[in-house]
């Protein structure tokens, strides 16, 4: 067993993991019995799929998708408080 | 794959482990979030899978491009610094937000429940009748606690 064989598999085992998670992070958004329940979901959602893009760059080892990670950090922080804002007064901008 | 063999045994050991290890954790408190039961135990799941398990796969890419560049690559640190600044706001907001919702719910839900409180208050003789809360569910439940005038 060579080096690489044990770094593919573990990269091949984590995105498994991850993508499982994204599939119970979309059944919890699905059937969640309230809208904060929903919102909790989708800021899980927005985490796995920044390291689904962390985990792509080691797959194919390109320095590219640490930008894309970056951004859909930035992108899932403000989305979150728009909707936990929303939830909470009514509306986004007062 | 040639670019993974060339890596040395212990940087690949290290790198291979905390993505085993981040990919389960991520994987455990997205079950946390799908199987508790309420939502104050929910919000409790995703917490690891933002600290522990993106800290593991962060420091995984740290190591995987430090060795194979064969430089110091370390602005993952980036994504690591934002992600635990904002994870407590964001957890703090939502849960702000689930608290005044669900305090609201179940002050008109009370209030709801109670199929007549002005009858009711008017024969157990707190409450003269020509008090009236009729229309106002929220202001009938405070009137419902009050003491007898």
């Amino acid at each position: 067993m060579t080096v690489g064989t044990l770094l593919s598999l573990a990269i091949g085992f984590a995105l498994v993991c991850v993508i499982l998670a994204m599939m119970l992070c979309t059944v919890r958004l699905l059937i969640g019995p309230s809208a904060h329940d929903r919102v909790l979901a989708l800021d899980t959602l927005w985490m796995c799929t920044m390291l689904l893009a962390l985990m792509l760059g080691i797959r194919f080892g390109s320095q590219i998708y640490f930008e894309a990670a970056l951004i859909i950090a930035v992108l899932g922080f403000v989305s979150t408080i728009a909707l936990a804002k929303f939830m909470m007064r009514g509306e986004v901008i007062e | 794959m040639t670019a993974l063999d060339a890596m040395p045994w212990w940087a690949a050991l290290t790198a291979s482990f905390l993505l085993v290890l981040g990919g389960l954790i991520t994987l455990i408190g997205t079950v946390g979030l799908l199987r508790l039961k309420t939502f104050y135990q929910r919000i409790h799941g995703p917490a690891i899978t933002i600290t522990l398990g993106t800290g593991c796969i962060l420091i995984a890419s740290m190591v995987y491009f430090t060795v194979t560049q064969s430089r110091l690559v370390i602005h993952e640190i980036l994504i690591a610094a934002f992600v635990l600044m904002t994870a407590p706001v964001v957890s703090m907001l939502i849960m702000r937000a689930a608290l005044y919702r669900n305090q609201y719910d179940s002050r008109v839900v009370s209030a709801r429940s109670v199929p007549n409180p002005e009858q009711e208050l008017v024969e157990r003789g707190a409450l003269q009748p020509e008090r009236s809360f009729a229309g106002d569910p929220v202001n009938a439940h405070e009137g419902r606690t009050s003491p007898r005038s």
